[in-house]
């Protein structure tokens, strides 16, 4: 019985990973939807874990992004993750929503960002997956889509 | 010291009592006397400390017919990884059947080959490279024993299971198997078991049929009986018992049927091999695959077994050293088998150490070992399935110590994390078989796995965190 005989279970430790902000997102999504009709639109999946996200995004007249939305199935950090991207990349054009993914990256990498984007501040509930090596690329994969759809790839893969 | 060489005495007598009796626990006492005497006596210090240890476990295991206690605490005993903790929490882990951890008796053997008698082996001339050799080639028999194969020379030593599979494909696939003729899968397959018969049939022409499964995760035996109607599938590569269900397949019915429909049969019993006594002889198999890590032994080493008639039909799969008979710039010869077949320096302290592992479980005992594991899984899935909102995936009748479940409102990637951080270790997502997850409708599922150290008390403190994972996602 020696491993068995131990406190019990205790989750306040893992509250810098599931954040408030990131239990409310994923079970309650703002912009979990198909979006219809779209102008981009590409697929990311994680072959290792199953998780999938199609994002679509359609742009103004300016090139801006009007709208973004996104499917998914994933965990909580993945669902949170392209809920907040969808908060924040309306009326950015390609050029800032590719910088500010690269930030994004570092942030979920490293727990910060070099870079003074403002958006930093409303993904920074994220951040707590730097201390979870495994989970990075749970919160990154929305991204990776996003991107892959402003490029005109289809479909992207993390493997890492 | 005292109380050690008391028990040792102990287990001498009652060791020559089984012996006596003639008993199916004779019969393991046996093999691993006939292992312990082809060593150097005057080397064997070490082996023979760990083989008084495991023939006392042997005890623990021939007696549990009578008292149905099995001496988990003495068994943890023999894993030092077992006192670590995580996140400040016991290690309760979980996760064996992606890799188990390493009795004491594993770790020694490999550090004391390395420190007393490493060299080369079947090249040297010199004691080191001779008595490495002996010990190396002491394994074969060992492995030979496990599976109870009618010949030594049957046991090919591999990298992994996966190796093994590969040896099948490349060899027996390329070299035996015509172009049209198909191999038959089944839908419960690792990628292992899946990927290497996609690639022979892109290179070679050979159809790549799947066998489906019920929606209890059970091979449906009347679609497999279908699938060899036509008459054409020359190999059926079926594991022994799934990784992700749970699920053992009804091996010696499944080789009736290969066999009657002209075919042969592979077995992957990556994971069977390490909770239940295989016995390829009567199963009725062809080929039977085996990695060293999944059973308490190092990583590096595999194994594949196959009918002598088989291994002298096949080709070699790679060139190199060890596995010729002559060589000539116009002209080689190959070794007989195995030795054709493992080309190259082998993975020397791996086998070893897989010696070791053999020796230890068979010392604790597959009987005792199977009935301290079905009542783990009996117990994990009355435990489990009183959660509400907790599913597990599949429901074979025959079936192991590997549990896969989802719980709504949590993902598995989730819920795995939050385990970890109470020191529970489980393996979440699609565990190398994604075509079984797409048939069962899942994306990723959590996986609990047993081995011989798992507790009772373990798998309670699973359900319980369980319950507290799905209160913190609500």
């Amino acid at each position: 019985m020696s491993a068995a005989q131990t406190a019990a279970p205790n989750f306040d430790d893992v509250r810098d990973l599931y954040q408030d902000t990131i239990l409310d997102r994923s079970r309650n999504p703002r912009h979990m939807h198909r979006l219809d009709p779209f102008d981009a639109c590409a697929r990311g999946e994680n072959p290792l874990c199953g998780d999938q996200v199609e994002v679509r995004v359609s742009f103004a007249p300016d090139a801006t992004v009007a709208d973004a939305a996104y499917e998914a199935r994933g965990c909580a950090i993945s669902m949170a993750s392209a809920d907040l991207m969808a908060d924040v990349v309306r009326g950015r054009d390609a050029a800032s929503i590719r910088a500010l993914a690269a930030a994004f990256e570092q942030l979920a990498r490293t727990g910060d960002s070099a870079s003074e984007d403002a958006a930093l501040q409303v993904l920074r509930p994220l951040s707590g997956v730097s201390e979870y090596r495994s989970r990075v690329k749970c919160a990154t994969l929305p991204w990776s889509a996003l991107v892959a759809a402003l490029d005109g790839r289809n479909e992207v893969a993390s493997h890492d | 010291m005292n109380a050690e060489s008391k028990l040792a005495d102990l287990t001498g007598q009652v060791t020559h009592a089984a012996l006596a009796k003639g008993a199916a626990s004779a019969e393991l006492t046996a093999v691993s006397h006939d292992a312990r005497t082809s060593r150097d006596a005057t080397r064997s210090h070490d082996a023979a400390t760990s083989h008084n240890a495991t023939t006392s476990h042997d005890e623990a295991g021939t007696r549990h017919a009578f008292v149905p206690a099995f001496d988990v605490e003495r068994i943890r005993a023999d894993f030092p990884i077992l006192s670590q903790r995580v996140h400040g929490k016991p290690l309760v882990y979980l996760d064996s059947a992606a890799s188990a951890q390493k009795p004491r008796a594993v770790i020694d053997a490999m550090v004391h080959a390395m420190e007393t008698q490493y060299a080369n082996v079947h090249r040297g001339l010199h004691w080191m490279s001779e008595r490495t050799s002996d010990d190396y080639e002491a394994v074969r028999d060992k492995v030979a024993g496990l599976l109870n194969a009618p010949s030594r020379e049957e046991v090919v030593f591999t990298g992994s299971s996966t190796g093994a599979i590969n040896l099948v494909a490349h060899s027996y696939g390329r070299g035996v198997l015509k172009p049209g003729q198909a191999v038959l899968v089944s839908e419960m397959e690792h990628h292992a078991n899946i990927i290497p018969w996609q690639m022979l049939r892109d290179t070679h022409g050979i159809e790549l049929r799947v066998a489906p499964i019920t929606d209890a995760g059970e091979l449906d035996m009347a679609a497999f009986e279908r699938c060899l109607q036509d008459g054409r599938v020359g190999l059926v590569a079926i594991t022994h018992m799934s990784n992700v269900l749970g699920t053992y397949n009804p091996i010696e019915r499944i080789a009736a049927l290969t066999h009657a429909a002209g075919a042969q049969l592979m077995v992957d019993g990556s994971q069977a091999v390490v909770h239940r006594r295989v016995d390829v002889q009567a199963l009725g198999a062809d080929f039977y695959a085996f990695t060293g890590h999944k059973l308490y032994g190092p990583t590096g080493i595999g194994v594949l077994w196959a009918r002598r008639a088989l291994l002298e039909q096949m080709p070699p799969f790679m060139g190199g050293g060890d596995m010729i008979s002559s060589v000539s710039f116009e002209h080689s010869t190959w070794a007989p088998p195995p030795t054709k077949f493992e080309a190259g320096t082998p993975a020397i302290l791996e086998v070893i150490g897989l010696g070791a592992a053999i020796d230890y479980v068979q010392g604790i005992g597959f009987d005792a070992i199977a009935a301290h594991e079905a009542a783990l899984t009996e117990h994990a899935l009355a435990r489990l399935s009183a959660i509400d909102g907790l599913h597990i995936a599949g429901r074979a009748q025959d079936r192991g110590g590997v549990v896969s479940f989802t719980l709504d409102g949590a993902h598995a990637h989730d819920i795995a994390t939050l385990l970890d951080r109470n020191g529970i270790a489980v393996r979440a997502g699609q565990h190398c078989a994604e075509p079984l997850m797409r048939r069962l409708g899942l994306s990723s599922t959590a996986r609990a796995s047993f081995g011989i150290y798992t507790t009772q008390g373990e798998i309670d403190m699973l359900a319980d965190t369980l319950v507290r994972i799905r209160g913190f996602f609500q």
